[in-house]
This record gives C-alpha cells, structure tokens and sequence, in this order.
C-alpha cells in the first residue's frame, strides 16, 4: 500500500484486492469505506448500503471467506484481501450458485435491496453448516433484516440452497 | 381457460436481482457530483444566520445553497397534493427552510460537491444560528396547544372533519348497553431497506431533463418538477430504477430534494445525485400511525351494534404535503366487515413538530382495525360471548353486497363494497388456526403454568382506486411483446405479474412479453403506485390494451389467411384456425404484415414492401380508421374502489416473568378475488404480517419532549429480524370476484399488515387477562401493565 496526492489533494492510498477473483487496484482516501470503494471505485454496484452502521446487513461481503459488513470496514484497511461480492457468487459461465437458484425458485426477494447480503451470508453460512435444521437456518439469517418479505421464503430458500448444493454434489462430474 | 393466471410462476424480475446486477438510484450516476444537507438540529426553532464562510475552503466543495438562492416558484412551499375541504389550515415546507424550521431533520442547506464525502465535510462547517422555541410534541400537547407548531394555525388544527350515517347519538341513548374505550397506537415508519434518492442530469444542447428518483409515481414527479423548475412536460423525463422498497413514503412528491437536485443539476451543468443515509430517513421522510381514539358504542344483548360514534386525534407531523389521507382512510375503513347502523366519526387532525406524516402501508387502517376490533372484543368480554359469534352477528351478509356505507372513502367516491363473504372467511379462520379447540389448549398450558391466548380480527380493504390507469402493448416483428404501464414497481413483481396477464390475453409465451413500468418515456399517464391498486389498475389496463393488440392481429391475419377473425386463435406465439395449426402464421409475421413498408429492413419484412403483391390495389395501405402496427393503448378507471378483505388469528404465549410475547401460530384467510400469482400473492402477505408484528410489538418512533428522535437508527428502532416473526404464517385463500373490473381482482399489497396491532392485542388481552387498550406492547410496556393492574387489584 503506497500514499498518492489525489485530486482534492487529499492523500490516497493505492489498495490491492483480489475481488471476484481478479486482481483489482483503487486508489482510496485513508476514510473511504470498503463499501464505497467496492461500489464506487471498482463499480461493483451489488453490493447494497441500507444503514452504514453495521446493522441491516445488505452490505455484507466475503472477506478471505468469512462473511463482514463491508460498511464498517476502511478500504485500506482491506489491502491484500481476497473479496468475494454478490457479483462473484455465480461460476464463471453464469451458472447460478445455490443460494442465488434457491432464492429464484422460493420467491426469497421481492425489492432486491437486501438480497446481495442474505446470499453472502447464507453462501458462508452454508459453508459452516451444510445441513442445517430449521433453528439453525434462522440463526444463520438472524443478522440481516429484510422489510418486504417476513423472511418466510428466505428461509425455505436456505434449506433449498442446502439440498441443491447436495443435488450438484450428486451429479456425474458433480461439484463439491 | 387461461395457463397463466393463477400460476405460481417464477419471477422474471430475479435473475438480475440475484446476480448483483440491479439498477438502484445509488447504482447510477457514477462520477455525478454528490448532494448532502445541512439540517435542523432542532423541532422548532427561528433560523437567525446562516454562515458558509467555514466551509467555503473544503475541497471539493462546488457549491452552497439555502432558501434565498432559491428563485421562481422553487421559492414557493411544496405543493398541497390532495387538498380537502375539511383541510382548513394545510402548510407545506419550503424546499430549504425559509425563516423557521418545524421538526428535526428540516432541511436547511444543500451543498453540492465532487463526493459525498466532501459535500459532508462543507455540511458540518456550515454555521447556522438559531433561535430555538418551544416544542409541540404529542398529540396530547398539540390539543393542549399552549404552544404552536404554526403560529397562523389556532389550535394547531389543520383539520376538523366529521362523516355520519344515521342518527348515531340517539342510537347510542336507545341501546340497552353503552361501552366507552380510549384506544392509543403509536407511530412507526414505512422504512424501506434503500432510502430515497434522486439523480439529475441537464442536457444543455436538447434543453432536457432527465431525472432518476425512487419514487413510487413518476409521473406525479415529472408534473412537480416540470412545475416548480418552469419547463414544459416534454423537457422532463422521469425514470423509476429499480427501487429498495416503497411502503407509502416513497409517494409523497415532490421531496424538498427531487426538485433541488435538478434545479442544481441545470444550474451547475453536470449531473447531481443525492443519496439519503439511514439518519436522514429517520428524521427527513415521513412516519406514521399515531392516533388517539375514544370509542362510543350502544350494542344489545345479543352484541349487535346499534350505534358507533368514534372520536380521534391524528398526528400529521409539522406539514400535511399528502393532505389528510390517512385519517380519512382510519375514518371510513374503521368499519371493516361490520354494519352498525349508525355511525358517527370525527377527527382533529393536528400539527406537532415532528417529522411529517403520510401513508405507510396499511395507510390508516391499521389503527382503525386496532379500534373497531377492539370494540368488538370488548362488547363480547362484557356480554361474556365468543368473540367470533359476536363478529358473525355484526357482519355484512354476502347477500347485503353491494353494500352502502352512507359515507365519502378516500377517493372522494362513496363507500359501496363491490363484493365480499365474511361469514365463509371466518369459518374458514376458525377451522384453520382451531378456535373452538383452543379453550381445552389453553386450559391445559394454564395447567402446566403456561400463559397462551387467542386474538382474532377482521379487515376490508379499499384497493386499487383510481382515478386511472393505462398501457401500452405492442407486437415487434420478431413476435416479442413490448408492454408499458405508468405506475412504478417497489419490489411487488409487476413485470411478471403483467406478463402473466398479458401472455394469457395475447396467447404468447411468458418469456416474449416485457413490462416497463415507471419511465415517463414510454408511457406518460398514469398515477402511481399505492393503496394496493396496481393489479387491479394496471393489471386491467394491460388485459384491455393487450385485448385491442389482439383484435388487431387477428383482423391482419384474417385477411392474409382470407378467413374470418372469428375463426382465429392465437397459440403459442402463432395466430392459426381454430384447431388447425397447420394454418399458422407467427405474431411476428403478422406484425410485419401490419405494417405497409416501402423499405425492407430484413427478408421477413420484404413481405410488406410495395411490391410484394397480394394487396388490394383498390383501397389505400392504411385504411382511414386504422394504424399501422399490432398495438393496443387502453386505460382502466373504475366507477369506485374494489373492496378486498380478510381476517387473521394468532396464538401468542406470555412469560409469567419476563412479559415476553412468542407468537405460536398465526393465521391468515384472505380474499383478494382471483390470484394472478398465488406465489407474489403469499409473499406480499408475509411481508405484510412481518411488519404488522413489527409495528404491534417493537417498533415506535420515540420522541423525546424537544422533539429529538432518539432512537433514528436500526441499532435502536426495532425492525424485526427473521427471530421476530412467526416461524411459520399459514394461509388460505377464499375468491370472491370482484364486478368492477375486467379481471375480477382486487389488491392484496398492504393487506398482510393491517390487522397486526388488533389481532396481536387481542391474543396477548386473552393470555394475560387485562385489558390492551395501546399498541405497540413491548415486554416492558406489558410488564408494567401487569404491575399496574395488580396494585389496582389490591386497592380495591
């Protein structure tokens, strides 16, 4: 990480990311979030800001894996990071992840706002927890709020993310 | 008859969604200079300076505006959008506060700078004095009114409004008995997850707006701005992204900063966007629900209402911009599925110096569900009768329908529902949640130490009002179907249910229709998207337009086919004879047919060219009534509203100790005519029943005695999580059509939340034996409750 002038002639400074598997650079005043430095200078619009304070959720990424609120963290502070954002959950030739095809197919978002954040969170949670029963699956939402839909088909959606990430492992050739 | 209606399809709006590749207003404009306000830090206070001399260095920093940088009819108070005649004393805001700010959160000063972070940076450096005065907060201080919220309004009363039917005092004086009750509900916020916003950009050389906002009504926008900037219609295009949840507040227009921010974007000559944050939702867009009721009911033995007289105060906040809307919806929807025959209903509506009220789904009905609900439990606890028998005996009877209130609804319109079954729905309920059961169940928890009760209540619904709606439907060459309706969408499905309905008319297959809704560009009238009227509006709009695509096409295929029109079909994308899909030719090709061409643009077009032949030479290309093109424009106003209605029951358990509320089942019977999509249906119930959860048993907007809200942010204003609702919501579905629209449908969008603080106060009233006269009952609320009525208990 390496301090810049930049054009109001604030000091910036050069973060490197690895971001949907891509090597990515910005050059990012010390304050900037990682949330707007993803949505702003990198113009990964998915990532959805509901409350910046760490609250709602919509904003949550995965950093190294683990499933953060990109909202309270600074940009620099991210330097080195290996990000995965809503835009990289799908595989490369536009197959739906799991959780992307069960929120499809349960009717799990109706505005969209905060959907980016439940499939990050539910991508890790899954990870963690493969099978997870109803009060598991309810746990694992527990941190996200969502207004239009009274999480009922989110959390029908989990346990089908979880059965169609079974049905893949099953195929001929399937994925792990 | 139909494949379509009534499938549980699939959303075709989710792909993008789910993909991270949605529009909202933040997601646009990239590189647009960025908007941020100075706001009133206090509920009442004269403005005496306002220095930008500490911010003017802030780099970045473009430029600074307050209200006397303001010119023309942007000068003026925001406009009055539904005036009343009982609306005596209406005031508006000013776009930047004038010489006195009215509530915390009042705009003040808008700063314009290359990021948002600048344009905060000049915002907190800019020195504004005041001169504070006293707050009014509190529907009880606003009555009391030793203090004015606007010193030309006595009393702080915008309006005083009253409706009757029948001779309701004498009513009450005859009845063998006579309840008296003061109901309270508290206020709360549509609180969509993506706030307000709005984008502008000026195109200098086409002297043209265009303007992004997340509004739920373009249209209504596009007439403000177009107004208040001094531009003629045409200049200003007004495009709806995709939006991050509506609710009501999203209707309310034009928003200090959507006529700010184009107003900027002119001047300034580069785009302007402005992005509210989660603070200023809280404190700059708009509440509601507080009201206070005294309920005056005669009733016989039996239960039968004979006389209702209802007396309420309304909360509207420092500015009345969406009139009285909401206590006039609390005024005629407080009936519900009851017909007491006489009713008398008068309300203050008053000014306080908080954050200004207007429709958040339910818009009203809530609170007069709460009351009337309320009532009724109370009228069976003191005849000692089944809540439910009680009910039934006050319904309307199917065979009463339509059935004439004796008053003026929301829309200016008399108070007729169209149809509906009450008597079915509650049996339904009944079976479903087990209400005759439910005495052994809770005799057995009491047993074992456990606190459960049972709640129950009814709703009608006023749905899809008009005035209007309309659509357009055209057929491409390549056979896809081009829909465009006015209204916005907020995340309810609109592009698919519309699809649904228009594939089924057309005889198409989903995947060929597209649906636009929200860009003035591509249809120009229209009203918005509210009062749950969108499928009954613009789903009747889209059936009647694609209709007229429809008959078009089957009077070009008829002739190209040399049938007649009445012998066509069309299936699957094909218009054929009846029965034979040998005969077919493709909607496309029918489409290009329609058009008479002198140019080819691709080998199926030659077909239409001048000299293909097979044309009767004897007639002009067009006749003189006729179009070139399969397209149909239609628009559906209806004589009244559509009157959707339901009931909800709920099992809640209470902890002896901690006051807890769980709710252990709940549900609901709902008749919103026939389902287009049992699936969106199911959904906008849900989200529906959360938020009435929310509303009845964590969410307040807690004012402190000066006015500040203490608790703006999702830290302290207690919006459920998944943990919050019930595990589980159980539905049934009962259809009554409705006669007043070509479908037959009604709305189904706020229906889920209405009954929320009634049932709920109704099951915890069972569980615990007291008497639940204020919504929302958090566990400290029912805590002190308990207290209170014990060390009643033990004076007596």
């Amino acid at each position: 990480m390496s301090a810049n002038q930049g054009a109001n002639g604030a000091e910036v400074h050069e973060v490197r990311l690895t971001v949907n598997g891509a090597a990515r650079t910005a050059n990012v005043p010390a304050r900037r979030l990682l949330s707007d430095c993803l949505r702003h200078d990198l113009r990964l619009t998915g990532t959805h800001v509901g409350c910046e304070h760490g609250v709602c959720g919509a904003c949550t990424i995965l950093l190294n894996g683990a499933p953060v609120r990109s909202c309270l963290l600074l940009a620099v502070s991210a330097d080195g990071a290996d990000i995965t954002t809503v835009e990289g959950l799908a595989d490369p030739d536009g197959t739906l992840s799991p959780v992307q095809q069960a929120f499809a197919e349960c009717h799990g978002l109706q505005c969209g706002f905060c959907t980016p954040g439940f499939l990050t969170t539910i991508t890790a949670g899954l990870a963690a927890t493969p099978n997870p029963d109803d009060e598991q699956a309810r746990d694992m939402i527990g941190g996200n709020l969502c207004r239009c839909t009274g999480y009922q088909n989110i959390l029908a959606a989990v346990h089908r993310a979880a059965e169609i990430t079974r049905e893949r492992a099953a195929e001929p050739g399937g994925r792990s | 008859m139909s494949s379509l209606f009534g499938a549980r399809v699939q959303r075709v709006e989710d792909d993008r969604l789910i993909r991270g590749h949605g529009a909202y207003l933040d997601d646009l404009g990239n590189g647009a200079l960025a908007a941020a306000f100075v706001r009133s830090p206090y509920a009442h206070a004269r403005i005496t300076d306002i220095d930008v001399s500490g911010a003017l260095d802030v780099p970045g920093l473009v430029a600074i505006y307050s209200y006397e940088d303001l010119t023309g009819r942007l000068a003026e108070p925001l406009p009055l959008l539904i005036p009343h005649p009982t609306l005596t004393h209406g005031r508006t805001p000013y776009p930047l506060a004038q010489t006195e700010v009215n509530h915390v959160g009042e705009a003040i000063a808008m700063v314009v700078a290359t990021d948002r972070y600048a344009a905060e940076d000049a915002a907190d450096l800019i020195d504004v004095s005041y001169e504070p005065l006293p707050a009014v907060v509190g529907i009880e201080a606003a009555r009391a009114a030793d203090q004015l919220v606007h010193d030309d309004v006595p009393g702080n009363l915008a309006a005083n409004s009253t409706q009757e039917h029948g001779d309701t005092a004498a009513a009450i004086a005859a009845a063998p008995h006579v309840l008296e009750l003061d109901l309270e509900i508290e206020r709360s916020a549509s609180t969509p997850l993506e706030g307000r916003g709005v984008l502008a950009e000026w195109d200098e050389k086409a002297a043209r707006l265009r303007l992004w906002t997340s509004t739920q009504t373009s249209t209504g926008v596009r007439a403000a701005v177009a107004a208040k900037l001094g531009l003629d219609l045409s200049q200003v295009d007004v495009i709806t992204p995709d939006v991050g949840g509506g609710f009501g507040v999203k209707i309310v227009h034009p928003w200090p900063e959507e006529v700010l921010v184009p107003w900027a974007a002119r001047l300034l000559g580069q785009p302007v966007k402005f992005t509210e944050d989660r603070r200023e939702h809280f404190i700059s867009s708009a509440h509601e629900r507080a009201q206070v009721h005294h309920v005056t009911v005669g009733y016989d033995d039996d239960g039968r209402m004979l006389g209702l007289d209802v007396r309420f105060w309304h909360d509207n906040g420092a500015y009345v911009p969406y009139g009285i809307i909401v206590p006039i919806v609390t005024s005629t929807q407080l009936l519900g599925p009851y017909k007491p025959p006489a009713y008398r209903v008068e309300f203050d509506s008053l000014y306080t110096n908080t954050v200004l009220v207007t429709p958040y789904r339910g818009a009203g009905r809530p609170h007069g569900c709460f009351v009337m609900e309320r009532t009724i439990d109370a009228i069976a606890a003191e005849r000692g009768l089944d809540r439910a028998l009680v009910r039934e005996r006050n319904f309307i009877q199917p065979d009463e329908m339509p059935y004439d209130h004796g008053l003026i609804f929301q829309d200016g319109r008399p108070l007729i529902y169209d149809s509906g079954d009450y008597p079915a729905g509650l049996r339904k309920l009944k079976d479903l949640v087990g209400w005759d059961e439910f005495p052994a169940a809770k005799a057995a928890a009491a047993a074992e130490g456990r606190r459960i009760g049972i709640g129950l209540a009814c709703y009608v619904e006023g749905t899809g009002v008009g005035p209007y709606e309309g659509a357009h439907v055209v057929v491409e060459t390549s056979g896809k179907v081009k829909v465009a309706t006015g209204l916005t969408t907020q995340g309810q499905g609109h592009q698919t249910m519309l699809a649904q309905v228009v594939a089924d008319e057309l005889g198409v297959p989903l995947r060929d229709v597209e649906v636009v809704t929200g860009d003035t560009r591509r249809f120009s009238y229209a009203v918005g998207t509210f009062a749950s009227r969108t499928a009954v509006m613009s789903g009747s709009a889209v059936a009647l337009a694609a209709r007229k695509a429809k008959e078009k096409a089957l009077r070009v295929a008829a002739d190209a086919l040399e049938v007649a029109p009445a012998d066509l079909e069309i299936t699957d994308g094909v218009v054929q004879v009846k029965g034979d899909p040998e005969s077919g030719i493709s909607l496309g090709t029918v489409a290009v047919l329609s058009n008479p061409l002198r140019y080819a643009f691709d080998e199926a077009a030659t077909a239409a060219t001048q000299f293909a032949g097979g044309t009767d030479m004897s007639r002009p290309p067009i006749a003189d009534d006729d179009e070139p093109g399969i397209e149909g424009r239609a628009y559906f106003s209806p004589v009244r509203s559509t009157f959707a209605s339901g009931m909800h029951a709920v099992i809640v358990e209470t902890d002896p100790q901690t006051a807890e509320v769980t709710i252990l089942r709940y549900c609901v019977v709902h008749d919103c005519g026939p389902l287009i999509n049992p699936r969106i249906v199911e959904g906008q119930i849900h989200g529906g029943v959360a938020q009435g959860v929310g509303g009845a048993l964590y969410e307040r907007m807690a004012y402190d005695e000066t006015g500040q809200l203490v608790n703006a942010s999702f830290m302290d204003f207690l919006m459920p999580y998944a943990s919050e609702v019930p595990k589980q919501i159980e539905i049934d579905h009962l259809e009554t059509p409705s006669p007043l629209n070509p479908l037959g449908i009604k709305g189904v969008g706020e229906a889920g939340v209405i009954p929320g603080a009634a049932v709920l106060a109704a099951a915890i009233e069972d569980a615990e034996g007291i008497p639940i006269r204020s919504m929302p009952m958090s566990p400290s609320d029912l805590f002190e409750l308990r207290a209170a009525c014990e060390s009643q208990a033990g004076r007596r």
